[in-house]
């Protein structure tokens, strides 16, 4: 192993892993809020990727004007999808609600299909984000070296949110006790909306940078970006936004990791993300960063 | 209001079911009556191999389009989608069967749907032809499934064989896991490249991927350090032109080949300037037409097609192949009951197809000897070579 190779992968790694984060932490929020794992979260993810299709291609709108298109069409359909799946079971057991999401899923997959085929389309080629940069040996396109760094200013652009705003004390005092929450007049919907404003840019953004990495859109990509995502969101203890960025990036890392040290074993890379699940909730249920939470009689 | 709001999404959620399935209902309702002969085509239209399916499928309605009836009956063509999944080519088929009483099938594109169906389609006693599922297993063992196109071992060794005239020593593979197309494809191509090389080191390098994996740097980079002459990476439409964007983005310079999937223009879209060059082994090239029946069928499909694909896809020739394969048989057996048809295929002489002159093996796979390689210049399929191996 040289060392180039290495640092090729060490870069490798961080780049996936910081998609992962930006994905995670749109479900580490809502779950810290409404105690939901959104399974359509992946699908809005996908829906944005589509978004960017056509606003680029078909309607041939600079790359910068089609990016704030996306995002905010990405925050209407998850408003949307909040409005119509999960408001209405807001005093429904949780079974129902989690239930709920994941038939949204599947519509919106399914919905996809249906308008898009399922034959993929080519992501635009965002010549600012795909220019390939070459450090010595080690070729990088410019979102690879980018996606890092707004991953981070995201992750602290939600941290001043959720800690130093109003409506962030609101989130707060939601995610520690709605019903406690709602009498002290808080207005839970409008909080709820929020969180859902929030994870849904993110997922927009996730899926612009994502795209000009894997240029293929199609109605089933965000399935498993979801899954592991999810995962990383658990590791890093669920419900805490730092967490899951730090839950992104080591299982990121992990994969690529796997690839670069057990060649034998590539093709069991999306198992790793399993594998670490299983060895979370076994050992330290409440993930790396996560509170224990006492059940109150 | 929130219970007509929860009722109003119920609703549109069993709406998208049954618009999920409806496209395959289509055509299979109008059909009590006995005047006509529902022949089934069991393609993946969703999923992975979406694109593949509906190039194929393309090729089977302009085939029935020209050819509409037999024994004096209509033929109608009864499509089901099997969404490029195993779990799901099972019940696609069950369904043809046993729900839509069909007498034959065609399909599917993409062997590992083709395999999962196998025993169920034994079992009916309905004679089912492959367009263009090349795995060897999918007729193996099985008297009442035959194909049009040429196997894997072969293709595998047609491409061995071209790297090596390339003045190729080394090689690597990329396969994906669980893809039996894939996979199968992949060990033939290694073994045959060990052969001719007749170096065991000259495969530098085996790598496997998941289903929709969509990142390939860990592995490409991981070749690019053992530097092959080719890599060869036999995988869907929908994957490769990933792996070949991030092979050129780490600064791969080897030559990229694969197999007959790749003959598809989302290659090209998604790819773009990246697929130049790349190299792949198909069935058929619309500019050597090797029968009568080619010349009308390139003539023909091509003004059906209209500008909306550039080139005719092999698989569309394959899949009008499979059609009128099958329709002869049914022709000559002069009933449409499953034995009679599969005793008739396998009698089947000197067919003339587009893909050229068909007859059967012992296995009922189609006796040919010629695959067509490409590569991609300035945005298109381009011609480079018809191997005969005898």
């Amino acid at each position: 192993m040289t060392i180039e190779l290495f640092m090729q992968q060490l870069a490798n790694g961080i780049s996936i892993g910081s998609l992962y984060a930006l994905l995670a932490i749109g479900y580490t929020m809502v779950y810290g809020i409404l105690r939901l794992i959104n399974f359509a979260h992946g699908d809005i993810f996908m829906m944005a990727a589509y978004f960017m299709v056509f606003s680029i291609i078909n309607f041939k709108l600079p790359w910068y004007i089609g990016a704030v298109i996306v995002i905010v069409a990405s925050v209407g359909l998850g408003l949307l999808l909040e409005r119509t799946a999960y408001r209405p079971l807001r005093d429904a057991p949780r079974m129902s609600i989690m239930i709920s999401a994941i038939g949204a899923s599947f519509f919106l997959e399914n919905l996809a299909t249906y308008l898009f085929t399922g034959v993929p389309k080519g992501f635009p080629d965002i010549k600012v984000l795909t220019k390939p940069v070459s450090i010595g040996n080690i070729s990088l396109s410019v979102s690879t070296i980018i996606t890092p760094f707004v991953t981070i200013i995201l992750l602290y652009v939600v941290l001043f949110i959720t800690n130093k705003t109003k409506i962030g004390m609101a989130m707060r005092a939601v995610s520690k006790d709605f019903e406690t929450a709602r009498l002290m007049g808080i207005n839970i919907n409008k909080v709820i909306a929020t969180t859902f404003i929030i994870g849904s840019s993110l997922a927009a953004i996730g899926a612009i940078l994502w795209g000009s990495k894997y240029p293929s859109v199609m109605p089933l990509m965000g399935v498993m970006p979801g899954l592991k995502c999810f995962i990383a969101a658990v590791l890093g203890g669920i419900g805490n936004t730092t967490g899951a960025v730090l839950g992104g990036f080591i299982l990121g890392m992990a994969e690529i990791m796997l690839v670069t040290f057990l060649q034998p074993l590539t093709g069991y890379r999306d198992a790793i993300a399993f594998v670490i699940l299983i060895i979370v909730l076994l050992v330290k249920p409440t993930g790396l960063l996560g509170e224990k939470v006492t059940d109150k009689v | 209001m929130k219970r007509k709001l929860s009722l109003l999404i119920s609703l549109l959620m069993v709406l998208s079911l049954i618009t999920a399935c409806g496209q395959s209902q289509d055509s299979g309702t109008a059909s009590a009556d006995e005047d006509v002969i529902k022949i089934g085509v069991f393609e993946p239209l969703t999923g992975e191999n979406g694109g593949g399916g509906l190039q194929e499928l393309g090729g089977i309605q302009y085939a029935n389009k020209m050819y509409p009836e037999v024994l004096g009956k209509k033929i109608e063509l009864v499509v089901v989608d099997n969404k490029t999944d195993k779990g799901e080519a099972a019940n696609a088929v069950t369904r043809l069967i046993e729900k839509d009483k069909v007498v034959a099938i065609i399909g599917s594109y993409g062997s590992g749907v083709s395999i999962a169906a196998g025993d169920i389609i034994k079992n009916a006693q309905i004679p089912a032809m492959g367009a263009s599922c090349t795995n060897p297993m999918v007729t193996q063992g099985n008297p009442f499934y035959f194909r049009a196109c040429f196997l894997d071992p072969f293709q595998g060794r047609v491409m061995a064989n071209y790297a090596i005239e390339q003045g190729a020593k080394t090689a690597a593979v990329i396969m994906q896991n669980g893809d039996d197309y894939s996979v199968g494809l992949g060990n033939f191509f290694i073994n045959a490249f060990k052969e001719l090389t007749g170096d065991e080191n000259s495969i530098v390098d085996v790598s496997e991927f998941q289903v929709n994996d969509t990142d390939f740097n860990a592995i490409l980079t991981n070749i690019k350090a053992k530097n092959p002459d080719v890599i060869f990476a036999p995988s869907s439409a929908t994957t490769a032109p990933l792996i070949i964007k991030q092979a050129r983005a780490l600064g791969i310079k080897s030559l990229i080949m694969g197999g007959d999937t790749w003959e598809n223009p989302a290659i090209i879209d998604v790819a773009g300037e990246d697929a130049e060059g790349i190299v792949l082994s198909t069935f058929f090239d619309e500019n050597d037409p090797a029968t009568e029946e080619a010349k009308k069928f390139v003539e023909g499909y091509k003004k059906e097609l209209a500008g909306k694909e550039p080139i005719i896809p092999a698989v569309a020739a394959l899949g009008y192949d499979a059609y009128l394969l099958i329709r002869d048989a049914i022709e000559r057996a002069g009933s449409t009951d499953g034995v009679a048809i599969r005793d008739a295929l396998r009698e089947t002489k000197d067919f003339e197809g587009v893909t050229g002159i068909i007859n059967f093996t012992e296995e009922g796979d189609a006796d040919k000897n010629i695959a067509v390689i490409k590569t991609v210049e300035n945005g298109q399929f381009v011609y480079i070579d018809t191997v005969v191996v005898k």
